[in-house]
């Protein structure tokens, strides 16, 4: 099967070539990304490359609620040249409220119609917080509440995506003003897990990046299961690891190096962004390892000379202040660190030295004893021996 | 095993635990006892001088290398007695045996006293923690298994003080299996502890790093088993004042000898074709120590070279303890004198390090004497005297 991916003449590549309108080369780059991304062994771009080909394109219905849709420009927007087309033929996107022609009643009808032909195999996406103040009238779309249509949606859907902050967890809207007496926000807003009662995949982040995104539904498409999530549902491959641990400027970090202010010397010269509030350190996601927006290396906010604000990560991103310095989760300092001036150890001590000498005598003395009277009573036995045999009286 | 039965039964030598000897042995154990109290709530830094560039010192160098060679000879006599067959040794086996089950557990303990961070040890017995490709694993796996093996080997004793017949009979039945691997594991760490030099490299002068180090090892370690053997004679057979093995010393040390010839054979051969011999005259310590350990080597045969030489136990005695520091010097020289880590390191005992070393070698004294008095070790001693 590892092989067919450089049967470029492939039946099926050829097919995919023309429904996507980009060369073979191109498509099978994507999908080595897509399984780069996902973290999955040499080899399993084979099964991606398959998965994508052979056009088992699953239903998405896309919710909008409290947000910014910048998580669906992110995915329309990537600098990848053909991405777009792939997020609309990898997945076949039934309803999205930005993106669709229909308007209108029209709209909900082609919502309907396509959960009711895609019963038990849609995916669900959200996007955007939920308001649950006042029984959630403070998102309504076709005169539902977002908390009515998400149940209404989530009921037959093969699998739940939460995308971005805001549906993750609430994100940016679920911010508790810091005025006194207020212990929520304005209107409630919660994430999806928490209106459906139980645990969704969620790929959280301001935006988040597109792959992460799409890799979760190709890892679907090619597996048929979600892949394997942390506790808060964030897949593993992307938000497994703290944005600390492979920071291009950790290095700066643990020799010390700082940006003491936006534009001093440090910073100028890329030094850790620690002390200008970065949350790198409390922060899981995989943004050092794969950037955004295809446009190379370094293009990511603490790349580009901004500190993490800590998008994916509820209690960090927009709770704790920009600029507030961020707690150490799994690099805690030592308690003591090594002498700088290590020593280079003693010669020998009028003690030490007299205690071998002591000892080197005794033994000596010792040995001498024993040797002595050995060779006695060795004399007194040869002595006896040679009276017994009288002729020889030499000893 | 066949020529077993001609021989006289071992027998408790009997008499008072309390003398002189075991009272000095048990001061300087309670020394110890108090300095590794010290060591275990502070820290190796509060009793050694160890440092970056000697990271072990005496206690590896003397209570390990040298002890674990010193206590080969239960091994060599072993080999002697049941894989060339010359059971006429037999006597011999327990003894040296008994010798050599106190050298190697408190080698075993002063590797774990001497162990930074002792606490992890058990890693090294953990599958998954293991890693086979380091010699210092070998080491430690050979030596936990050999210790291990030689209680075993040595159970009898104690089964037959207590009147354990039946598991002494079953026991024997697998013994022939303990005894080969009583042979083997030591032969492969004592070996393994020269190759120790091999991957040190450089930081080991020339005069002692060679890739035939472990050969050289194993032969000074049969050596140095051999001249023990002759050394505890003579000292268990005048402290209890009893009437010497002469009739299987004396062909022993001839033995002996014949190895002796093939170490030096082995060594000079490989310090000329490695070319290095010119370092021995060179006017540093180094040279000095080296002349030092092979005037042991060589000093031998003006002690004991002749047949009439090797029947006066007083020359036995004393080729025993020059072998047996030859065999010291050369671990000694290559771990400690000749190593050399650059940066200005520089490494002497502290006193503190001299007492745990002392305190080591008095719990073999001391455990060697209660032992035998009490326990059936040493052959019993014929009627006339």
């Amino acid at each position: 099967m590892s092989t067919s991916i450089f049967d470029l003449d492939h039946e099926r590549f050829v097919v995919a070539e023309e429904r996507l309108h980009m060369p073979r080369r191109e498509f099978l780059q994507f999908c080595a990304t897509v399984a780069a991304t996902l973290g999955l062994p040499a080899g399993a771009e084979a099964a991606v490359a398959e998965a994508v080909a052979t056009a088992r394109r699953p239903s998405v219905i896309w919710l909008h609620f409290q947000e910014c849709t910048g998580c669906s420009e992110s995915l329309l927007r990537a600098e990848h040249p053909t991405l777009e087309k792939l997020i609309l033929d990898v997945i076949s996107l039934d309803y999205h409220e930005t993106l669709m022609a229909a308007a209108g009643h029209q709209a909900e009808a082609a919502r309907k119609s396509a959960m009711a032909a895609n019963k038990g195999k849609y995916i669900l996406v959200i996007e955007g917080a939920i308001p649950t103040k006042e029984n959630g009238i403070y998102c309504k779309v076709g005169g539902q509440t977002a908390i009515e249509l998400t149940k209404e949606c989530a009921a037959d859907a093969a699998a739940v995506i939460a995308i971005g902050s805001c549906a993750s967890w609430g994100g940016m809207p679920s911010t508790v003003p810091s005025v006194a007496g207020w212990d929520s926000s304005p209107t409630g807003s919660a994430g999806v897990a928490e209106i459906l009662g139980k645990p969704v995949v969620t790929i959280p982040g301001c935006p988040p990046n597109p792959y992460n995104f799409l890799a979760t539904v190709v890892h679907f498409l090619t597996f048929g299961t979600l892949p394997a999530t942390d506790k808060l549902g964030r897949p593993l491959f992307a938000y497994g690891r703290l944005i600390h641990e492979n920071c291009e400027r950790r290095a700066h970090f643990d020799a010390g190096r700082f940006a003491m202010a936006f534009g001093d010397e440090g910073h100028r010269k890329g030094y850790c962004l620690y002390k200008l509030g970065c949350k790198g350190p409390e922060t899981y996601a995989n943004c050092p390892a794969i950037g955004f927006g295809d446009a190379g290396e370094n293009n990511w906010p603490v790349g580009c000379g901004h500190p993490c604000i800590g998008c994916t990560e509820k209690g960090v991103g927009f709770t704790k202040p920009i600029h507030t310095v961020a707690k150490m989760l799994n690099v805690a300092p030592p308690l003591q660190y090594p002498r700088i001036d290590e020593p280079i150890g003693k010669g020998a001590s009028f003690a030490s030295a007299a205690a071998l000498a002591a000892i080197a005598g005794a033994a000596a003395g010792g040995a001498a004893m024993l040797a002595r009277n050995l060779g006695l009573s060795h004399q007194a036995a040869e002595l006896e021996k040679a009276k017994e045999a009288k002729p020889k009286a030499e000893a | 095993m066949s020529a077993q039965v001609h021989h006289a039964k071992p027998a408790p030598v009997g008499g008072p635990l309390l003398n002189a000897v075991t009272l000095t042995a048990g001061v300087l154990i309670a020394i110890m006892a108090m300095i590794l109290l010290v060591r275990f709530f502070y820290g190796l830094g509060s009793v050694t001088h160890l440092n970056d560039g000697y990271p072990w010192g005496i206690w590896i160098v003397v209570d390990v290398m040298i002890g674990s060679a010193f206590a080969c000879g239960g091994f060599s006599v072993a080999m002697l007695v049941y894989i060339f067959n010359r059971g006429e040794y037999h006597p011999l086996v327990r003894p040296a045996l008994l010798a050599s089950l106190f050298g190697y557990t408190l080698a075993g303990v002063a590797v774990i006293v001497d162990l930074g961070r002792w606490w992890n040890v058990w890693n090294m017995y953990w599958p998954w923690s293991a890693n086979p490709n380091s010699v210092m694993f070998e080491v430690a796996i050979c030596i936990t298994l050999y210790i291990i093996v030689m209680w075993i080997e040595f159970a009898p004793t104690f089964f037959e003080k207590f009147g354990m017949n039946e598991a002494k009979r079953r026991l024997s039945k697998i013994m022939f299996l303990i005894i080969a691997l009583g042979t083997l594991l030591p032969m492969m760490h004592q070996s393994s502890l020269g190759t120790l030099w091999v991957v040190l490299g450089q930081q080991v002068h020339p005069l002692w790093q060679t890739p035939v180090v472990p050969l050289l090892f194993l032969l000074t370690a049969i050596i140095t088993g051999y001249a023990v053997v002759l050394f505890e004679s003579c000292v268990a057979s005048s402290a209890y004042r009893r009437s010497i093995e002469m009739h299987l010393l004396t062909p022993l040390a001839k033995v002996m000898l014949g190895i002796v010839v093939a170490y030096l054979v082995v060594r000079f051969a490989d310090l000329l074709w490695r070319g290095v011999l010119g370092l021995a005259f060179a006017a540093t310590l180094e040279a000095l120590m080296f002349w030092l350990e092979m005037a042991c080597f060589f000093g031998v045969f003006l002690v004991i070279g002749t047949a009439a030489q090797r029947r006066n136990p007083a020359r036995l005695f004393l080729g025993g303890i020059l072998l047996m520091l030859g065999s010291s010097l050369l671990r000694l020289n290559g771990f400690l004198i000749g190593y050399d880590t650059g940066g200005g390191y520089q490494y002497f005992p502290s006193l503190t390090e001299i007492l745990v070393t002392v305190g080591m070698f008095s719990i073999e004294v001391l455990g060697y004497v209660v032992i035998t008095r009490r326990f059936p070790v040493l052959p019993r001693e014929a009627a006339h005297a």
